[in-house]
């Protein structure tokens, strides 16, 4: 069993904080494919498509058959830890940090041997549960983890430096007015989250759901306008040294198509939707990079929550479907920006949501808030950069995964 | 040599004259009017930083502004209601400067107003006021004064699940203040009408009488209490925004002391 986590004690301020330090990043182009996998969440490796040998380390060329047709695809993470060593001296200042330092070996019950972390609660000739998560570096690494860990395995230092788990951490909603915040506040602190910030925008425009969030202990309502460039800046001096967790919840929607639908709503979706994510990331986004390694509540990811639209506009929806293609670019800019940190960006992509009144005529399937509160909460726990909730956004990014030219055909209606 | 402007002068120094600001400061939090969403909205103020003192311009700090005609203390021209769209000369770059200075009348509704948040000004309020302070005179302003300017936050829109309320004239109160040939009329509230004017026959009476008949309308005043029954001058010259349908503006008022 894993020691539980205790909750970190408030910060000598004598002393320096951590600087962040990465393990290595450097990768071969084949290899990259290992950070997507883990970036989805997906125990993935390339399987030669002509004698389906899986593949590892990831390589160009079949090591079987010398096939170059090496798809990846999700394969059986059982596997048998064979060895294991532990390292007490290295020349890497991530590990020097962090030694001793468990790694092993361990066998696919249906593959090759793999090099890889171990988890606390596993030793050698364990039967073990591959995953593949991504590193400070943003790079994918495997972890050996136990098939069924304790209900603390969680808090093990080598899978907590790779999630990015809501426990003990601070945690600033930015729009506390969405359909969504109510139910991520309840997710979050269910998690173990130590605080959630909401912000206000307009606190001079009455809302009833307001007294769901007053009565609530380790939740604080401030103001907060992602439009806003002085609210914003005002709220990272007071609370920004201590947000370990953001979540972007601001939208703008208003359907409607390009030639109907004008510029003012457009502006505004502009306004919210993208640069609004951009105003946040300039206010907060150095200090939380700075406090990456800041101990046990490090500052650790920043979220965006994305429609699908993102990936491929609705039709009837041209301004706002382009505000999101933008704040996903921006996201990804921003991984970039944060990588040097260890800093990680999440975009959660969902379809309509429940109770949005925007999507109110649109039939089912929609996601609910709920839904996609446990969803976001496993997917910081899991330390992804990209998840999805409900079957539309779950369709719409596999498809997108799969033929990005072929779904927006099918979207803009050019489909037979 | 002496003259009315040299007199005035005189008076401004010497504190004979007063100038009292009636403008609310523009701010990002200053609430707007609220509009049922999927109608287009009326730009919050907002205030981004285009360089200051830095990298982005080393001597100097500016900012870029975005914000409605209608954001914060603001003036309101004919053409900015559909009663008042063929009026000649109504959008705020075409109205004769002449008008951005004149005289100004208060009626005091602020104690109606602190005990009904509906209060209404009504024809009989305008009567016992002129019994008091003479005729309303042709050609000036004004102003209700309801102290709704000391509200703070959501108190002052004032929103319930009905729509917001707030204080405003009746149809018949603005149809005896065109029988006087008023040149506009002012409030303190978000808006010249009510905020349940919307169920008025007509809906919006101010705007839709008052522009109808090519006037103006101020709103978001303050300070309406420092301003005496008759006697004051009103400045309130909007910005010169061509087809402008109103303006952001700065308003005083000069009172002798």
């Amino acid at each position: 069993m894993t020691d539980p986590l205790a909750p970190p004690p408030k910060k000598d301020p004598q002393k320096r904080t951590n600087t962040p330090v990465l393990p290595p990043a450097a990768r071969s182009r084949a290899a990259l494919g290992l950070a997507i996998m883990a970036g989805q969440g997906r125990f993935a490796l390339q399987v030669c498509d002509d004698c389906q040998a899986i593949q590892y380390p990831p390589r160009d060329a079949c090591h079987k058959c010398l096939s170059t047709d090496l798809p990846w695809r999700d394969v059986d993470p059982t596997a048998q830890l064979i060895a294991e060593t532990t390292i007490r001296v290295s020349p890497e200042p991530y590990f020097r940090e962090r030694m001793p330092w468990r790694m092993g070996a361990a066998r696919l019950t249906n593959g090759p041997t793999l090099n890889c972390h171990i988890h606390g609660e596993v030793t050698r000739g364990d039967t073990v549960k591959m995953a593949l998560k991504l590193d400070k570096a943003g790079q994918g690494v495997l972890i050996a983890l136990p098939t069924e860990g304790s209900d603390t395995m969680q808090d093990d230092p080598i899978l907590r430096a790779m999630s990015c788990d809501p426990k003990h951490r601070r945690i600033l909603i930015s729009d506390a007015r969405s359909p969504l915040a109510l139910a991520l506040t309840e997710a979050l602190l269910a998690a173990g989250a130590a605080h959630i910030f909401l912000g206000e925008p307009e606190d001079w425009r009455a809302w009833p759901e307001r007294a769901e969030f007053e009565c609530r202990d380790n939740v604080s309502l401030l103001p907060l306008d992602v439009t806003d460039t002085s609210s914003i800046t005002r709220l990272a001096s007071e609370i920004g040294g201590k947000t370990d967790i953001l979540i972007n919840t601001a939208q703008f929607t208003r359907p409607g198509t390009i030639m109907q639908n004008d510029t003012t709503f457009a502006r505004d979706a502009m306004e919210v939707n993208t640069l609004g994510l951009m105003r946040l990331a300039q206010a907060f986004g150095p200090t939380m990079a700075a406090r990456a390694q800041d101990g046990t509540n490090a500052a650790a990811a920043l979220v965006h929550i994305l429609s699908a639209q993102a990936l491929a506009p609705d039709a009837g929806f041209g301004a706002y479907a382009a505000s999101q293609a933008a704040a996903r670019s921006l996201c990804n800019s921003l991984r970039a920006e944060f990588r040097p940190s260890g800093l990680r960006v999440l975009t959660l992509y969902t379809g309509p949501v429940e109770g949005d009144p925007w999507f109110q005529p649109l039939p089912p399937p929609k996601v609910t808030p709920k839904a996609l509160a446990r969803t976001l909460v496993s997917a910081l726990i899991d330390g992804l950069e990209e998840a999805t909730c409900g079957d539309i956004a779950t369709d719409v990014f596999t498809r997108w995964q799969e033929n990005a030219l072929l779904l927006e055909r099918e979207k803009t209606g050019g489909g037979a | 040599m002496t003259t009315i402007l040299t007199d005035m002068a005189t008076a401004l120094a010497t504190g004979d004259v007063k100038l009292i600001d009636l403008t609310h400061t523009l701010d990002p939090d200053f609430p707007v009017i609220v509009l049922p969403p999927e109608f287009g909205q009326c730009a919050r103020f907002r205030m981004e930083e285009v360089s200051a003192y830095d990298h982005r311009g080393p001597a100097w700090k500016w900012h870029n502004l975005t914000l409605n005609e209608h954001t914060g203390t603001h003036f309101d021209a004919p053409i900015h209601w559909v009663s008042g769209k063929d009026v000649p000369n109504g959008a705020v770059d075409e109205i004769d400067p002449s008008v951005f200075v004149g005289p100004v009348v208060v009626i005091d509704c602020s104690a109606g107003a602190a005990q009904n948040d509906d209060f209404k000004l009504t024809p009989e309020i305008i009567l016992e006021w002129e019994a008091e302070h003479g005729q309303i005179p042709a050609d000036a302003w004004v102003l209700m004064r309801t102290d709704w300017s000391k509200r703070s936050g959501a108190a002052y829109l004032n929103m319930a699940e009905d729509g917001p309320h707030s204080p405003g004239p009746t149809p018949a109160a603005i149809e005896l203040l065109l029988a006087r040939d008023i040149r506009g009329f002012g409030t303190e509230t978000v808006g010249t009408d009510a905020g349940q004017g919307a169920h008025y026959v007509p809906p919006y009476p101010a705007h839709y009488l008052l522009h109808g008949a090519g006037k103006f309308g101020l709103q978001c005043l303050r300070n309406l209490d420092k301003l005496p029954p008759t006697g004051a001058m009103l400045i309130a010259p909007p910005l010169k925004i061509k087809g402008g349908t109103g303006s952001p503006l700065r308003v005083m008022a000069m009172v002798q002391t």
